[in-house]
């Protein structure tokens, strides 16, 4: 995580990868950290596309990586974990986008229920049969 | 893709989503366990920092690096099409314990990984799990050349209670880590059945 355990004798120069992306990861939510009404979400939070959201390309008011969204999440609920994996940007700016499209009415999300809610314990017996069953 | 594609105009199953953690010193095994049993190559994400990792970071020679990245491993096992459970594997150095609020924040339970020959590495995860109540439970993970200790002696060893389970494993088996998470789940079932006890009584 520290220094690329390069010498330090010489300047350091990047190239490719290593100089990271040619558009700074918060340049794509115009330098926002939070979006507005929005709690931070879970990582295991789910993130359904809605129905109207059937050809996101055509709103021009989208960047690229809202549509990429509103795609993966069209095929299958996505966890946010998961969106930001398969983009590749960090969690804080796929949880922004995100906030874009729940305010866009493109996507809601489902939080995740946590353990001590949860209703009864055959949740609990659920998972453990399935991960016998692996 | 992932929860099976639902037909067009068909409203997609919701899934309900669970995690458990995979705390434990650095190559202590916290991927490869994710690994043996996820059913997708452990992911990865990122988030960027800005400020926390500068004052201990060594940054000479990078001029230029203003931020720090942390990654964190996760994978998924499907249980049923309305039951996914996560796991992830926190980070590594104990600066980013900041992370681990997050991602502790509603998780079912947690994996505190432990190395014989380092059990210190582990010490900083137990406590964490310990003063937030998160069911937790100790894999040893049983490394090729390193002497086998019963599970008793590394209990007593981190000083646990007589509650947490002790088990030793192998991380790169998928048999032995299905073990290990449903010695979790069993555990916080556990806890959550003794909690609601009070309310009842």
């Amino acid at each position: 995580m520290s220094a690329d355990g390069q010498g330090t004798q010489e300047p350091h120069h990047w190239f490719d990868d290593e100089a990271g992306p040619v558009v700074r990861p918060y340049a794509m939510t115009r330098g926002r950290t939070t979006s507005a009404g929005q709690h931070r979400l879970d990582l295991i939070a789910v993130v359904v596309a809605e129905q109207r959201a059937a050809d996101p390309v055509a709103d021009q008011t989208l960047s690229p990586e809202h549509v990429d969204i509103v795609d993966l999440c069209r095929d299958s609920p996505q966890s946010v974990a998961e969106l930001a994996a398969e983009l590749d940007l960090p969690i804080g700016v796929v949880r922004v986008l995100i906030g874009d499209l729940v305010d866009d009415e493109l996507v809601h999300v489902t939080r995740p229920v946590p353990p001590a809610e949860l209703p009864d314990e055959s949740i609990l017996r659920d998972v453990i049969d399935g991960l016998r069953a692996l | 893709m992932i929860f099976g594609r639902s037909e067009r105009g068909k409203a997609p199953v919701e899934p309900v989503t669970l995690k458990i953690l995979v705390a434990g010193g650095f190559g202590v095994g916290k991927t490869t366990l994710v690994g043996a049993v996820s059913e997708i190559k452990p992911l990865r994400t990122e988030e960027l920092l800005s400020e926390a990792g500068r004052p201990v970071d060594d940054t000479q020679g990078v001029e230029g690096k203003h931020t720090t990245t942390v990654a964190m491993d996760f994978g998924r096992i499907t249980l049923r099409k309305d039951l996914v459970l996560y796991l992830f594997g926190t980070p590594g150095q104990d600066r980013f314990w900041f992370l681990w609020d997050e991602l502790a924040t509603g998780a079912l339970g947690a994996v505190v990984l432990a190395d014989t020959r380092r059990l210190e590495d582990c010490f900083a995860a137990v406590d964490y799990f310990e003063r937030r109540s998160i069911p937790f439970v100790v894999g040893v993970n049983c490394f090729d050349g390193a002497d086998r200790y019963p599970a008793d002696s590394v209990r007593q060893a981190l000083d646990l209670d007589s509650g947490v389970p002790v088990v030793l494993c192998d991380a790169r088996e998928k048999e032995s880590v299905k073990d290990v998470l449903i010695g979790v789940v069993e555990h916080a079932a556990a806890a959550a059945a003794q909690r609601r006890q009070p309310a009842v009584t």
